[in-house]
């Protein structure tokens, strides 16, 4: 009997596939603005796993459009709507937390599932249980970092430079203030920066070198990063400088002297330069395709349609379902399921939509990384 | 020595703002228009310098004439073609136009080269020169803005102050009507403000990147909203005015955020902004204007 | 307004604002009965809400730039102080009150309350100067309110409110909820603003606006726009009058800003940056100064136009420059002007009016 119900299920799978029918999946990022470095790379990862995923002859097939939020709350729930009027079935949540927020409550509301690429904020999957994260939550960062530095022994006296106007800077930083004193770290030096006053780091990195910190702690994303590291060498202060996942891409800023980051840290779940064959196809079809290295956002975009596409498969949904019904089924799948990616692998995910992944310490060394441990 | 180090990065700063406040002031003075659209032609500048040094190996010097050649045509037809239709038009209406310019030139930008933040190459390296033992370092690029500031002031003053096209410019700010009775071409001259003007921006930018090197499309939006506001606390219109308020404009924010609060400095800066106003309504050196009855 | 007030106005006076809320009105049916009837797209009723916030803003802003002629370029401050503490409001009301719109109303009246006393405060050396020095202190107020609520902490716990600047130090007790939380804003928002409470608001906004323009101040206020001198010197009190614009205009943009806040589960100070007010000056400036009418219609327009061009995907943007820079020209440029004029005879019977 099971068997037959199986086989008449694959065959209507195929039967689906075979007119063309595929899962509508839709996101919104910030693709124009300031931020539009971030919604641009989750887009192109996606759209690289759509591509490829359409050309197998799997069961799953994909159609995906993103729309643009401009990192704004108003505009991600306006592109929300637009994506709902469009059909979507499934969705990518905001790349950007603040926007996250505001589309996953109307996630929540209408029943979509959604597994948000890089929004790492706590609250985007707070109290909902059909939105799900593909990146660390951010207070596991500030976490982890800490016990990283502490178990190490990579230094006592710690600064931190963190952006004052941003949510996911924000996030990490509190949980790092919280857990650095009880892994025995002192922190000598609490200075931050906002939008418009971005540029110029003197002022911070003094209060460090002055203070005397032997490790920088900078949790923001790696184009303030890259203006800091230039600046403290251009002081001629070298301490230790320990990043989060938003300082990868540092590398592949076109024009970058990448001798300015040897040594820097940072926990990363991606690495471009790693070689096991999943990644490094990855990144050469993203390379010829957009000619740019993928950064974490990019990889995160990928993994997140790989993901759909293997929970679409275990769950034998079909593209005729409605977004309710498959949001049931993702529930069900991405809370039993084990997930291997180009950001992790036995990836697994809670109920409460966070995600377990180990975040992989890594330094730079001659402009690669290479693992910490 | 410390308060001397941060007084040196405030200065750095400040030289920044400063010589972007002097292409604000210049055609405020002149056309009597907020061109919001400056802090993105100045992007435009940077990436046409980026692009001529670090894709096309030219001199950085090379690039920067390169960069002024093209921020100046570009400053003409945005002229031509978005402010001068509008020369009889209520001045918020031509302000509104240059916002949406600054949105076009932004989103242009956005297509043409990509959301990817690029290292701007240093037009002069990232050298400093060492004071007091090493203890003061004050960077060539800071030198070299300060520099370029002081001669783009002098000249600028020099050119409306003793040439007959710097006459006609006074003239057309004065009263344009009048001046057009003269038999001056107002049309022409206020071109020829914003030709200048976006040639100032070209410089702008490539000093604005090599002392904080990473460019993007809206690299140019917010120190150009800082500038303006320099420009006003010199007291816009002023050129001197420009030069002065860029640098204290630098020097206060550094300063508050070293001593009040590095969280808190967006605000120490424009609290300090509202209080000179308050006690210098036109700003540092702007001129008190006579009201007629 | 009272009845013979209105019959004291210039008979084209009274048709303009009967006109404006006629079109308010029938606007207001033609969307309600769209929208419950699902004719109404997601997209276009998710942005019903937004709408209604933006034309209040367009509404209290013009009176600042419009009618009484000062440029504020910081309008979007006086939304944020008003968001902010309309809806910390509703969430220590959740708990007391229930019956959502009465929440709602209360909220939007605090905030009017609150960003009416930012206003004051503000206006105070503000309305001193004159031109861009008052444009730029408008400013820079904006981004001190910006700077400031970034920094904010409030919470609530059993032993009362809690409030704290820089860092988090007010410490709850368990059970306790840290309502605004410095550069994270307010999350978990419930989401109690409704198109008919927007269009009620509306409806308020042009009521006050109208009746203060059409009173002994609102004629203060034009006569010092036009001429300040000649103004001061029949007697009028310049700064009470440009006061007393000015507070109206902030406790309006505060209900809205109440409004558009309880409209998104989540809401961060950064929001209403120089962009916004600049956004909200767009609305005012492009529906023609001292125009309510158009001022709101350019609201619906703009807030609209963007998502209208969704199918041209990365040209989206630019094409909104270039549409707002065409639009500008076309309303602002004589012989353009003329040009269209004889295409619309409508347009051209008005005129010769």
């Amino acid at each position: 009997m099971k068997k037959t119900l199986i086989c008449a299920v694959l065959v209507l799978a195929m039967a689906a596939s075979a007119f063309g029918a595929s899962f509508k999946i839709g996101g919104t990022g910030p693709l124009t603005g300031g931020a539009a470095i971030y919604g641009n790379a989750a887009k192109n990862g996606a759209e690289l796993a759509v591509e490829e995923i359409n050309a197998m002859d799997g069961t799953v097939k994909f159609e995906i459009r993103y729309e643009d939020d401009t990192h704004d709350a108003e505009k991600a729930v306006n592109a929300y709507n637009a994506l709902k009027d469009w059909g979507m079935q499934i969705s990518l949540g905001s790349v950007t937390s603040k926007p996250a927020e505001a589309t996953a409550a109307e996630n929540f509301a209408d029943r979509i599932f959604a597994l948000t690429p890089s929004a790492s904020s706590a609250a985007v999957t707070e109290g909902k249980d059909n939105v799900f994260q593909m990146c660390f939550v951010d207070p596991n960062q500030g976490t982890a970092s800490a016990q990283y530095i502490a178990s190490k022994g990579l230094a006592k006296k710690v600064a931190v430079i963190w952006k004052n106007d941003d949510v996911y800077s924000k996030g990490v930083y509190d949980t790092f203030m919280e857990n650095a004193p009880k892994q025995g770290l002192e922190v000598v030096s609490d200075t931050a920066f906002a939008d418009g006053n971005d540029t110029d780091f003197s002022v911070q990195l003094t209060d460090a070198q002055t203070k005397g910190a032997e490790l920088v702690f900078l949790p923001m994303y790696y184009q303030p990063a890259s203006l800091i590291l230039a600046q403290a060498q251009a002081m001629g202060y070298a301490p230790k400088w320990f990043g989060i996942d938003g300082m990868d891409g540092i590398l592949t800023m076109e024009g970058f002297d990448k001798s300015l980051a040897e040594g820097v840290m940072l926990l990363t779940p991606f690495n471009a330069d790693a070689t096991d064959a999943k990644t490094k196809s990855f990144v050469a079809k993203y390379q010829e395709k957009f000619g740019e290295v993928p950064n974490q956002f990019a990889a995160d975009g990928y993994d997140c349609v790989y993901a759909y596409k293997e929970a679409l498969e275990l769950a034998k949904a079909t593209p005729d379902m409605s977004a309710e019904e498959i949001c049931a089924k993702m529930i069900e799948q991405f809370t039993t399921m084990t997930f291997n990616g180009v950001t992790g692998e036995n990836v697994k995910w809670a109920a409460n939509g966070e995600v377990s992944k180990d975040p992989k310490g890594m330094v730079i060394k001659n402009g690669a990384y290479v693992g910490l441990d | 020595m410390i308060f001397l180090n941060f007084f040196i990065s405030g200065i750095s700063l400040g030289s920044i703002y400063a010589i972007i406040a002097l292409g604000y002031t210049m055609v405020y003075g002149i056309a009597k228009m907020l061109n919001f659209a400056h802090g993105d032609v100045i992007m435009v500048g940077a990436y046409v310098c980026f692009y001529a040094v670090s894709r096309y190996g030219m001199n950085p010097f090379v690039g920067v004439v390169l960069a002024m050649a093209v921020c100046t045509s570009l400053g003409i037809v945005i002229e031509r073609f978005a402010y001068k239709p509008l020369r009889q038009a209520p001045s918020l209406a031509v302000l509104i136009t240059a916002i949406g310019m600054s949105y076009f030139l932004q989103n242009t930008a956005l297509l043409l080269w990509s959301s990817n933040p690029k290292v701007f190459p240093s037009i002069i390296g990232r050298g400093s020169f060492k004071l007091f033992e090493g203890k003061l370092s004050v960077s060539h690029v800071t030198v070299l803005t300060i520099a370029t500031c002081v001669i783009i002031m002098i000249v600028l003053s020099l050119f409306i102050s003793k040439t007959k096209l710097g006459k006609a410019m006074r003239a057309c700010s004065e009263d344009k009507g009048a001046a057009q009775l003269m038999g001056i071409n107002v049309n022409a001259t206020i071109s020829l403000t914003f030709a200048i003007g976006s040639g100032l921006a070209a410089i702008a930018g490539a000093l604005l990147c090599s002392a904080y090197p990473t460019l993007m499309p809206t690299t140019g939006s917010l120190p150009g909203i800082k500038a303006f506001t320099a420009a006003v606390f010199g007291g816009i219109g002023s050129i001197p005015g420009a030069f002065l308020g860029g640098l204290m404009l630098g020097v206060i924010e550094i300063f508050a955020k070293a001593y009040i609060s590095s969280q808190l400095s967006d605000a120490v800066v424009f609290g300090v902004l509202i209080v000179v106003l308050l006690v210098k309504p036109s700003g540092l050196l702007g001129k008190q204007l006579q009201e007629k009855v | 307004m009272t009845m013979r007030r209105l019959i004291n106005l210039k008979r084209v006076e009274a048709r303009r604002i009967y006109l404006t809320y006629f079109i308010v009105i029938a606007a207001y049916v033609i969307c309600q009965t769209m929208s419950s009837t699902k004719f109404l797209s997601s997209s276009m009723r998710g942005m019903l809400v937004p709408i209604c916030a933006y034309m209040v803003m367009a509404i209290s802003l013009n009176l600042v730039v419009g009618i009484s002629g000062e440029l504020s370029l910081g309008h979007a401050g006086f939304m944020s102080v008003g968001a902010f503490s309309g809806v910390a409001t509703a969430i220590l009301l959740q708990k007391v009150l229930p019956f959502a719109p009465a929440r709602l109303a209360i909220a939007m009246i605090v905030a009017a309350i609150f960003a009416a006393i930012a206003g004051f405060l503000i206006g105070i050396p503000v309305l001193r100067l004159k031109g861009d020095y008052l444009a730029i202190v408008t400013l820079a107020f904006g981004e001190i309110i910006k700077s400031l609520l970034n920094n904010f902490y409030f919470g609530v716990d059993s032993g009362g409110l809690h409030f704290s600047m820089l860092t988090d130090t007010t410490r709850l007790l368990k059970g306790g909820r840290l309502i605004i939380r410095g550069p994270m804003g307010i999350s978990g928002i419930q989401k109690i603003a409704t198109f008919p409470a927007g269009f009620i608001l509306v409806m308020i906004a042009l009521m006050v606006v109208f009746n203060l323009v059409n009173s002994r101040s609102g004629r203060a206020f034009m006569a010092i726009r036009d001429d300040r001198i000649a103004a001061e010197s029949i007697g009028l009190d310049i700064t009470k009058y440009k006061m007393m614009a000015f507070v109206t205009s902030a406790a309006l943009a505060g209900a809205a800003g109440a409004l558009f806040a309880m409209n998104y589960s989540t809401i961060v100070a950064n929001k209403f940056d120089f962009n916004t007010s600049i956004l909200i000056l767009v609305f005012v400036v492009l529906g023609g100064q001292g125009n309510m009418l158009g001022g709101i219609i350019a609201a619906a327009v703009l807030t609209i136009l963007p998502e209208k061009l969704r199918q041209f995907s990365e040209y989206r943007m630019l094409l909104y420059a270039v549409v707002l820079i065409v639009m500008m020209l076309a309303t602002n440029n004589a012989e353009i002007k003329y040009f269209l004029s004889r295409l619309n005879p409508f347009r051209r019977k008005e005129e010769a009016e």
